[in-house]
């Protein structure tokens, strides 16, 4: 193992280019100690890579600097002069400007009004459309982005409609720095791509990019330096070229990952336990505008991967088989039986359950507790008249707590102030809570931390070892092969290949890309 | 100290300190200004004074609110409420009393001034209407979760249409109800006004359906996330089904009491505005309008007990009763003000500054840092 390879937490390459010094920040919330006397600098001109588990304090630090909550301590100076961010607003005046994880625009308008929303150009006090589409065609163009501004913006794929919360960041404060925070979680590896091209373009103009991602490729893509954060400290900031992945992941994780190759070894002892018996057939299932129809078995206690790009009709294949849509060709069969009712009713009482891709849209229930939250599927399969007494519900998410290592003050706690890692186990929680017989997630580790990955990973194949079958999406290929007794390859929403014994990385990810690579 | 902050954190992030504290600042002004206004006299086996007067009076809004408040925590509201209630008035009244209306089904000398007539038995008299105003209920759900149409749209519908409904039952006739037996639901005193054990019997209702069956979790659940919901298998339509058809019961109910009152089914008069007091209760009552989510029946209670204290006092003050909607106004502005997210950090922040000299949980701040 190589040591840090800085100096921790004082390496400035030159500190006369600082645009922003946060210096000893200090944030507490009800129950957490979010941030602990953390420095944090970034130049002009650079691309600053800013990683950490979930709850490390990244959301944090960024919200005071954007002047969305204020710390308890530690001063903040932007442009050499210390500063006391008010909001938002004040923060965007001083020139930092922030794009999120989710698109916070208005799809139902324009691409040329969401652009220049509250800067329109106006003419005689009425607004200058002429000139403003013009200018809104004009940013994009700067950013490389050719397309026709006066369609509305809910039109356009998510990396478009990024690139236009860029232009809109850029636009209303001139910005000086841009906080990119995960931008690249729903994006294409050919969309990343061109969000890397316009920063890298806008960094050669002076501007200071923050860039939150847990992508340790796209660190070493991009960035010229890496903040690590950790449990609310600082871990230090490093050149990132300087630095070993194994290292950044060792720093990250305050902890080796041998834990990872273990996995090895624990899915070749699952597959032991693979039943011959068949749990769930697809036959020629399919549904017109959504996916062609496709064959897929599973037996009790195996794991499918379903491997593929975004868009590729592995979300599809999760809510045919969940009965969120109901197929429009061939037939599934469960248990020997023919299914014919579909929703996700149904399919709970059938013992399939589905953790989805979107946490926040499709998952949690925020307001609700976390106790409420994991007793919610098995209460609605439960029926309207035998609820689960509270004092059941609490034994239930107490042990799902300590099984999942959910971390979460009590279980009356609302789930919406736990962080993202801790949300999806609640999720994967009221799932187990439920006893699935199949048990599908779709992308359950997205935007989660290494080691809540792991957990996950495990999880998965201890299940399977029990017996149940999981069907298992995922954008990372690596963790589709460690955790997938077989693995299927969708492209442009059909089933292209499916793979099981000895698999080749190569292979698949030819697979994936299809026939012009 | 520490513990008395907490203490006071959780008072005032309960659903209930505020309606609470507004409830007893009235009392508090009226017990001031208005000597005698607590006065209770027994009299004959009843109770009278003001204090009775807003329990009774308060009644019909607070049985609106319980199934109210289900409906705007699955981020709906009921606006057909009060036509609902002209409807099952008029279809009791029609039921007590039908030859008014053209039918020649008893001689008149059989009722008027008989104090027993009734053309149908009056258990029927009493569950027919209620069936009646459940329907009405469960057409205002099949519009919003089946139909997909925005609530305030789909039980507009109702609302519009309702009176007219209720004018055809009773062919735009006021019936006169002479039945001493049936008068007693809204008049009717058992030391307390009988109505007032009307409204606590649904209240208890609507509690145990709400919190000992699983009703309450789906209600707010669906409220705040219902693609969530649907996703762990609630079916999200059938809980606003049965949030707006247990609304329509409701409103059959307070229908029932208010023609009761004042002995004639009136379809012009019978609840009018009353959707509005309902509305207004569940807010007070600190149930989000319009984002639903978590609700309490007893906030909604105590809003609608709010209103109706206002209302007395005000009138007691000698204010004409047809001002009354101004002063209504203002407690909309004060809800509105009370639930920013602002004034609930000040009053939150009050438990830390109790002892002068001593500095909060805040700890010093940027600037002080900076000077």
């Amino acid at each position: 193992m190589p040591g840090p390879t800085a100096p921790d937490g004082d390496f400035m390459p030159d500190s006369s280019r600082d645009i922003v010094v946060m210096k000893g920040i200090d944030k507490s919330f009800p129950g957490v100690h979010a941030l602990q006397n953390v420095d944090f600098s970034l130049a002009t001109g650079e691309i600053h890579a800013l990683v950490g588990e979930n709850g490390a304090g990244k959301s944090t630090l960024i919200k005071i600097l954007t002047g969305v909550d204020r710390a308890d301590r530690g001063t903040i100076e932007v442009d050499g002069k210390t500063v006391s961010i008010r909001n938002p607003l004040h923060a965007q005046e001083m020139g930092i400007s922030t794009v999120y994880q989710e698109v916070n625009l208005c799809p139902n308008l324009t691409v040329a009004e969401n652009i220049l929303i509250g800067r329109q150009p106006s003419r005689l006090g009425s607004v200058d459309w002429n000139s403003l589409n013009k200018r809104a065609a004009e940013y994009l163009r700067e950013l490389d982005v050719d397309i026709d501004v006066t369609r509305t913006l809910g039109s356009y794929s998510v990396a478009i409609q990024q690139m236009a919360a860029i232009a809109r960041a850029l636009v209303i404060s001139n910005a000086k720095v841009l906080i990119l925070d995960e931008p690249t979680s729903s994006l294409t590896q050919h969309e990343t791509d061109q969000l890397f091209k316009v920063m890298r373009k806008l960094k050669s103009e002076g501007i200071a990019i923050v860039f939150i991602t847990h992508f340790l490729d796209q660190v070493y893509g991009v960035t010229d330096r890496v903040t690590v954060l950790r449990n609310g400290t600082l871990v230090g900031t490093y050149e990132t070229n300087s630095l070993s992945r194994l290292e950044l992941i060792r720093l990250m994780l305050g902890r080796s990952i041998t834990d990872l190759d273990d996995m090895t070894a624990h899915k070749i002892e699952s597959s032991l336990h693979i039943s011959a018996e068949t749990l769930i057939e697809a036959k020629e299932l399919g549904l017109s505008n959504s996916v062609d129809p496709f064959d897929l078995k599973l037996h009790a206690g195996e794991v499918v991967g379903l491997a593929g790009l975004l868009g590729s009709g592995r979300t599809e294949v999760a809510n045919l088989l969940f009965g969120v849509d109901r197929p429009d060709s061939g037939q599934l069969v469960m248990d020997g039986k023919v299914v014919d009712d579909f929703s996700p009713a149904a399919s709970i009482e059938r013992g399939v359950a589905l953790c989805p891709e979107d946490r926040k849209v499709e998952g949690i229930v925020g307001d609700l507790t976390v106790r409420e939250n994991i007793v919610l599927a098995l209460q609605a399969r439960q029926g309207w008249f035998r609820r689960i007494g509270k004092k059941r519900q609490m034994e239930i998410a107490d042990r799902y707590i300590k099984l999942l290592n959910i971390s979460t003050p009590t279980a009356d706690q609302q789930v919406k102030n736990l962080s993202g890692g801790n949300q999806q186990k609640v999720i994967l929680a009221r799932w187990l809570a439920a006893h699935p017989k199949l048990l599908i997630l779709d992308e359950p580790t997205r935007g989660i931390d290494v080691g809540t990955k792991a957990d996950i990973q495990k999880l998965v194949l201890s299940l399977a070892e029990e017996g149940t079958s999981c069907v298992f999406i995922s954008s990372e290929l690596d963790e589709v092969l460690r955790t997938s007794h077989r693995i299927v390859v969708m492209r442009d929403r059909e089933k292209v290949m499916e793979f099981s014994g000895k698999v080749d990385e190569k292979e698949i990810m030819q697979a994936i890309a299809g026939s012009e690579s | 100290m520490k513990g008395n902050r907490r203490i006071w954190a959780r008072l005032t992030d309960s659903m209930l300190f505020l309606p609470t504290v507004a409830l007893l600042l009235m009392l508090l002004v009226d017990a001031i200004f208005r000597p005698g206004f607590f006065t209770l006299e027994f009299k004959d086996g009843h109770l009278y004074g003001n204090l009775i007067d807003i329990l009774v009076h308060g009644s019909p809004t607070m049985i609106l609110a319980m199934g109210m408040t289900l409906v705007i925590a699955t981020g709906g509201v009921d606006l057909s409420v009060g036509a609902v209630m002209a409807i099952s008035a008029s279809v009791a009244a029609i039921m007590m009393n039908p030859t008014i209306v053209g039918m020649n089904l008893a001689d008149p000398k059989l009722f008027i001034n008989n104090p027993q007539y009734t053309w149908m038995p009056l258990p029927l008299v009493i569950i027919v209407p209620l069936i009646v105003a459940t329907l009405c209920g469960l057409w205002n759900g099949v519009l919003v979760s089946y139909g997909r149409i925005q609530p305030m749209v789909a039980t507009l519908v109702l609302m519009i249409a309702g009176r007219g409904i209720a004018q055809l039952i009773t062919n735009a006739i006021q019936i006169i109800i002479f039945n001493d037996t049936y008068a007693f639901i809204g008049n009717g005193y058992i030391v307390f006004p009988f109505a007032l054990y009307v409204a606590l019997a649904l209240f208890v209702v609507a509690w145990l359906i709400a919190w000992r069956t699983p009703i309450g979790l789906f209600v707010q659940s669906v409220g705040i996330n219902f693609r969530s919901s649907y996703y762990s298998g609630i079916d999200e339509k059938k809980v606003k089904l049965f949030a707006y058809a247990f609304c329509g019961f409701c409103a059959g109910i307070a229908g029932l009491i208010v023609t009761s009152n004042i002995r004639t089914s009136d379809a012009n008069q019978i609840g009018l505005n009353s959707e509005l007091d309902a509305i207004l209760a569940v807010v007070i009552g600190g149930t989000l309008l319009g984002a639903g989510g978590r609700f309490s029946l007893m906030g909604s209670a105590i809003g609608a007990l709010v209103l109706q204290t206002m209302i007395t006092s005000t009138l007691s003050f000698g204010v004409p009763a047809s001002a009354i909607t101004a002063v209504k106004a203002l407690v909309v502005i004060a809800v509105v003000l009370l639930y920013a997210e602002q004034v609930k950090n000040f009053t939150r922040g009050l438990g830390n500054i109790s002892i002068p000299g001593f500095r909060g949980r805040g700890g010093s701040t940027l600037e002080e840092v900076a000077q």
